[in-house]
């Protein structure tokens, strides 16, 4: 299970993160949703270590990642993969080499088994055959499954998702929301994904956090999100007519 | 960044890239450095020539002027301003733009340090050194090209009094310079943030210390080894 206890981030005078205390559930989509700007970006970087939170703990069951040096943090971090918002691949390597980094990096398989991990996970996300592209020569939605490819490379614990759906078609958003379910439920992975896609929230959201100016404004399922009477948080997801009227016929 | 000067863990990992660093590096340079070197060489012959005609003065002596001046300065200063332009913007514009895509966060998830120093430090000295051979073959061409100084006596100056100091001289510079090339680019280009126009800045703002840098390295390692 992952924990953040009082996290808070400041940058310069602007504090970003201001007190969170949240654990994220083992094998569920937990979601952390608020309007731009207000730190949820900033708290998926805290939990996995790219910035140092100014005061407060993230704990990986149990272990506190915040006080461990670098070296000891590797062991965590064999056990993290992450999607990041514009997927993120090395530009220099092709496909494969992108999904056998981690492998190369962290174990010591043979060249014959990391290539079979590699066809599989590129398999499980439907991108068979693509081995020798270049992410110059991927779409945007083939650079998000390439990028969930290499992040379950290593069968993480962990599955961290930063804004999947952005740039992306609603058809290819779906898709990529289907797959992280999938992957969640099918290898039991406590999965945080960083949305303000609402078809996401509805769709996938086991467990929602609520970021509201820095702070954890709200949390429940997408069951309950329908029914909130939270202002502010009612404001954000039935910001559309869309959504509005989607909401009277529930 | 002291990091960054820690054992990688599987250094194997990274062979492939570094490799392919020192050919982008090395290869992609060497025309440029060819042509000024050249050029240069033939040119400090000839200036040299020009201010020593009298009969006072051994034509051999323009051999040994050139070969001092292009292996102290002008190969290794004038090749390193060069490239710190050319490899120096590169690095800074490829880490910048991996930064802002993200890229090197994704390495730092998994714990990986960037950036490596290996392809600047040992490219720029291996490319000093080709720029000492062709700027003195470029002396030569300049010799055999004009009548001021015979090739003979100028290939005799090469050799005459040849002190091996400044080899050494050149060697620390060229080492310097890369260094310095390597790490300011490489540091520009890791703290950009924003996006296509916070990197260009980057990269102009890594050349433009990287030659002030080695402007004033090449001054303290003169004052300091000669």
């Amino acid at each position: 299970m992952i924990e953040v206890k009082d996290i808070h981030k400041t940058f310069g005078e602007n504090k970003v993160l201001q007190g969170i205390t949240a654990s994220f559930k083992p094998g569920k989509n937990n979601l952390i949703i608020g309007g731009s700007g207000s730190g949820k970006t900033t708290l998926l970087k805290c939990i996995v270590g790219l910035h140092e939170p100014t005061q407060g703990d993230v704990l990986y069951d149990g272990h506190n990642f915040t006080d461990m040096h670098f070296t000891e943090r590797v062991h965590i971090r064999k056990e993290i993969g992450m999607l990041f918002q514009n997927s993120a691949l090395f530009d220099s390597m092709t496909v494969e080499q992108n999904i056998m980094f981690p492998l190369n990096l962290f174990t010591d398989q043979s060249k014959e088994e990391k290539l079979d991990r590699a066809n599989f996970c590129l398999k499980r996300v439907n991108l068979e055959g693509k081995n020798k592209l270049y992410p110059s020569e991927l779409s945007g939605g083939m650079k998000k499954r390439v990028g969930i490819a290499r992040a379950i490379s290593m069968q993480p614990k962990y599955l961290f998702v930063d804004e999947p759906n952005s740039g992306l078609d609603p058809l290819t958003s779906i898709l990529i929301d289907e797959l992280i379910a999938e992957l969640t439920e099918e290898y039991n992975i406590t999965t945080v994904v960083v949305t303000h896609d609402m078809n996401s929230v509805m769709g996938i959201g086991d467990h929602i956090i609520f970021l509201y100016n820095g702070q954890k404004w709200w949390e429940g399922t997408n069951h309950e999100i329908a029914h909130t009477d939270n202002k502010e948080l009612n404001d954000f997801v039935f910001a559309s007519k869309f959504m509005k009227a989607a909401r009277e016929k529930l | 960044m002291w990091l960054s000067f820690r054992k990688p863990e599987k250094f194997k990992v990274y062979w492939a890239e570094v490799m392919r660093e020192m050919v982008s590096q090395g290869i992609g340079s060497l025309g440029i450095i060819a042509i000024i070197s050249v050029f240069i060489g033939a040119v400090a012959t000839i200036q040299t020539a020009f201010q020593l005609v009298s009969d006072l003065v051994p034509r051999s002596v323009v051999g040994g002027i050139t070969r001092d001046s292009t292996i102290l300065e002008f190969s290794p200063t004038i090749s390193a301003l060069v490239l710190a332009g050319r490899i120096g913007s590169s690095i800074a514009s490829q880490i910048g733009t991996m930064r802002v895509t993200e890229q090197i966060d994704a390495l730092e998830i998994m714990g990986v340090n960037t950036p490596g120093y290996i392809s600047g430090v040992s490219m720029v000295p291996l490319l000093v050194i080709i720029s000492v051979l062709l700027g003195l073959g470029g002396g030569y061409l300049a010799c055999a090209a004009s009548n001021t100084v015979s090739t003979a006596d100028y290939l005799s100056g090469l050799t005459d009094g040849f002190n091996t100091v400044i080899v050494t001289v050149c060697a620390v510079k060229a080492l310097a310079f890369g260094f310095i090339i390597t790490s300011i680019c490489a540091y520009q280009g890791f703290y950009t943030s924003g996006g296509a126009l916070e990197v260009g800045q980057a990269a102009t703002r890594g050349v433009v210390y990287s030659c002030i840098m080695i402007l004033f390295a090449d001054l303290i390692i003169s004052k300091v080894l000669l």
